[in-house]
């Protein structure tokens, strides 16, 4: 009997080597005879250890990593097709402590099954959660998402249940489900890792919706960086209509759900749920007033449900298991599980879904393993580019929506980026500006000039003397309150928590030339 | 449909990029908000979207020229001039800084002659900034056309580029 070989074909494993990999084990086995059966599947997320290569035995699956191609003859010498003793040799997957401890609900198929392959997804629970929906009126439905406390995994956290609700109520000829796949923040990468590793639970979920509310297009907006993901979902999206799971007559429910990838064009501001129906809609993506809101006046001016990849990838879950299975994780308002991604300076980057409570410092140092410089971790910036860069002394705050709040940040899309003490804070709070005004859409004032004058105001406040840098930072001060305040969307309006948080909590670094002129 | 009326107002076009918006066109008209499906696909087709289309595109979409310039040139992704053979999107973001994004970009302008939105002189690489690739467990990273990379050194950079010139 063949032995079956796994070998990711997430992008981040293919960045480092797992196409090459995947074909030298391929080589090998035909010098040498053996059968073997590759299966490309998603990433386990532990990334420091990719290429992680797993072998399936009567034992379990047991994993190697990081593996390059040149390390596959020892491989095979070392027999791993039987679990044989190697320099690279991780043990039982499911023992390796980073995963073993892990709550994965959302991401429980990812790495493990074939992403291609219909069959593997209803084998490990998929389409459970449809089914359930099936036998459930729409208003169930919405009363079980509500019931579970699922809030937007975007970013806004913005209770999933009264969305759908909104949208079931309302009046319309025609409905949509969009997916927000613009995941553009940095330091998050779990709705790729979705996408690419387990395409169905999006497509039964938006499914799933659509049935709910009485939509009958989905559209999966994606960003144009992401070409591995478009075509995973592709495969699936064709392989979901020949078993009857979209189309004309979804499971024999006489109701109908189709879905189309849409491909965004490099616009961070097509992140925000306004813009991004304006650009399915074919034209700038450019922010919208809102009211009204999506759920009333959405995509082509008609009702519809807008969520983010994984606030959609938990709901079959939730459908399959009950709303008080998922409500029963998590803290305070914060429930159920959240995918956090472990970025940048970090000896163990990678993805941790657990239930909201546990700390920053459990996430950096526990999982993280400390910085992969070796130095001291000095800020971290959590929630993307326009999450706050927050303070080691801070670290004991919990991964919750409201805890965060009250330290001034945010938890966004639960992207952790980790830097260490050689990091520059003015030069980061400079970018932060920078970012913002080469995104702004332009609609709105305090984001369009407020950014390019943070940017300029900044420089000043670095070049100048103590006298000018004060009272710039009384004018960068303002400029924020100003953006905060008055920007239409989260871009202006939250591009100052980087600035703000790194003038409070590493002032010193701002100090520039006065410092050097006053030393 | 309706159908504008400027149809003899068409400028010239060169006949390659007439073919190739008319197959695009003709494919994906009838999609809701076609624009963006139908600018991916002449930039697939041609490399960008070239000034010349424009007329082109907006007659058949319907839409008025200012139309279809403004959301060529709100997106950061189009483009009106042509790229090199393979385009480099390095990462700019966060995590890649965290992990030494800046001096491997200063290295690859330097080693490639070029700044930002620039195209080596002979015409092989255009380089393009990007704002997250999605690969931040294993910055820095750079994508060249839809070939993903991670954990990108300075030296790895030129062991790369050593390899693609043979």
């Amino acid at each position: 009997m063949s032995i079956t070989v796994y070998v990711p074909r997430d992008a981040g494993a293919l960045s480092v080597g797992a196409e090459a990999v995947a074909a030298a084990i391929a080589a090998e086995a035909r010098r040498r005879d053996a059968d073997v059966r590759i299966v490309r599947n998603g990433s386990r997320g532990l990334y420091w250890l990719e290429p992680m290569v797993e072998v399936d035995t009567a034992d379990g699956r047991v994993a190697y990593g990081p593996v390059q191609a040149d390390d596959v003859p020892s491989l095979f010498d070392a027999d791993f097709l039987h679990a044989g003793q190697h320099a690279l040799a991780l043990g039982p997957t499911e023992a390796i402590a980073y995963l073993k401890s892990q709550q994965r609900l959302t991401f429980a198929r990812v790495g493990i099954v074939d992403p291609r392959s219909l069959d593997d997804y209803r084998a490990h629970g998929g389409y459970r959660g449809l089914e359930a929906a099936l036998g459930m009126s729409g208003a169930d439905v919405v009363q079980t998402v509500t019931d579970a406390s699922l809030r937007g995994r975007g970013g806004a956290a913005f209770p999933a249940g009264i969305k759908w609700k909104t949208c079931l109520d309302a009046q319309a000829d025609r409905k949509y489900i969009v997916c927000n796949a613009d995941e553009g923040d940095s330091g998050t990468y779990a709705d790729r890792m979705i996408m690419e590793g387990d395409p169905f639970v999006l497509i039964e979920a938006m499914a799933i919706a659509g049935l709910t509310v009485g939509a009958t297009q989905g559209y999966i907006y994606l960003r144009c960086e992401y070409p591995h993901a478009q075509r995973a979902l592709e495969a699936a999206i064709t392989a979901a209509e020949a078993e009857g799971y979209l189309g004309d007559n979804v499971r024999g429910s006489g109701n109908a759900f189709h879905l189309e990838v849409r491909i965004a064009a490099g616009a961070y501001i097509c992140g925000d749920e306004t813009s991004l129906l304006e650009s399915l809609e074919g034209k700038r993506g450019q922010v919208r007033f809102k009211p009204p809101l999506p759920a009333i006046q959405g995509l082509f001016g008609k009702p519809t449900v807008i969520n983010n990849v994984i606030t959609l990838a938990s709901v079959p879950i939730i459908l399959d298991q009950g709303a008080a299975f998922y409500r029963d994780y998590g803290m305070g308002r914060s429930r159920g599980t959240l995918p956090i991604q472990l970025a940048g300076n970090l000896k163990r980057p990678g993805l941790v879904e657990r239930a909201f409570g546990l700390t920053l410092r459990e996430l950096i140092e526990d999982y993280g393993g400390g910085t992969a410089s070796g130095r001291p971790v000095r800020a971290v910036q959590v929630g993307g580019p326009l999450g706050a860069y927050i303070p080691v002394s801070q670290f004991d705050t919990p991964i919750d929506y409201e805890a965060f709040i009250a330290i001034g940040g945010m938890l966004g899309h639960g992207g952790v980026v980790v830097f260490d003490d050689s990091v520059d804070m003015a030069a980061q709070a400079r970018y932060a500006m920078e970012f913002c005004a080469i995104e702004s859409c332009g609609k709105c004032t305090p984001c369009r000039i407020g950014s390019i004058r943070g940017v300029e105001v900044i420089d000043r406040i670095v070049a100048g003397t103590v006298a000018e840098r004060e009272r710039n930072e009384v004018l960068l001060r303002d400029l924020c309150q100003t953006m905060l305040a008055g920007s239409l969307c989260a871009l202006g309006g939250m591009a100052p928590y980087p600035v703000l948080s790194a003038l409070d909590h590493f002032p010193e670094d701002f100090a520039g030339a006065a410092e050097t002129v006053a030393s | 449909m309706k159908r504008a009326t400027n149809a003899a107002s068409l400028p010239d076009i060169p006949e390659d990029v007439r073919a190739a918006v008319l197959e695009v066109t003709n494919r994906l008209k009838e999609l809701p908000g076609a624009l963006l499906p139908v600018l991916h696909g002449v930039q697939a087709a041609l490399g960008y979207v070239p000034e010349a289309s424009v007329p082109l595109i907006a007659r058949e979409l319907n839409l008025s020229r200012a139309d279809v310039h403004g959301v060529i040139s709100f997106y950061h992704f189009f483009r009106s001039k042509h790229a090199g053979r393979r385009v480099i999107y390095l990462c700019r973001a966060e995590s890649c800084q965290s992990m030494g994004a800046a001096t491997l970009e200063k290295h690859i302008k330097q080693r490639l002659g070029v700044d930002f939105h620039e195209t080596t002189a002979n015409g092989a690489y255009t380089l393009e900034p990007v704002y997250c690739l999605g690969n931040c467990a294993c910055s820095p990273a750079m994508m060249v056309d839809d070939e993903l990379k991670g954990r990108v050194t300075p030296e790895g950079f030129d062991a790369w580029l050593a390899a693609e010139a043979t």
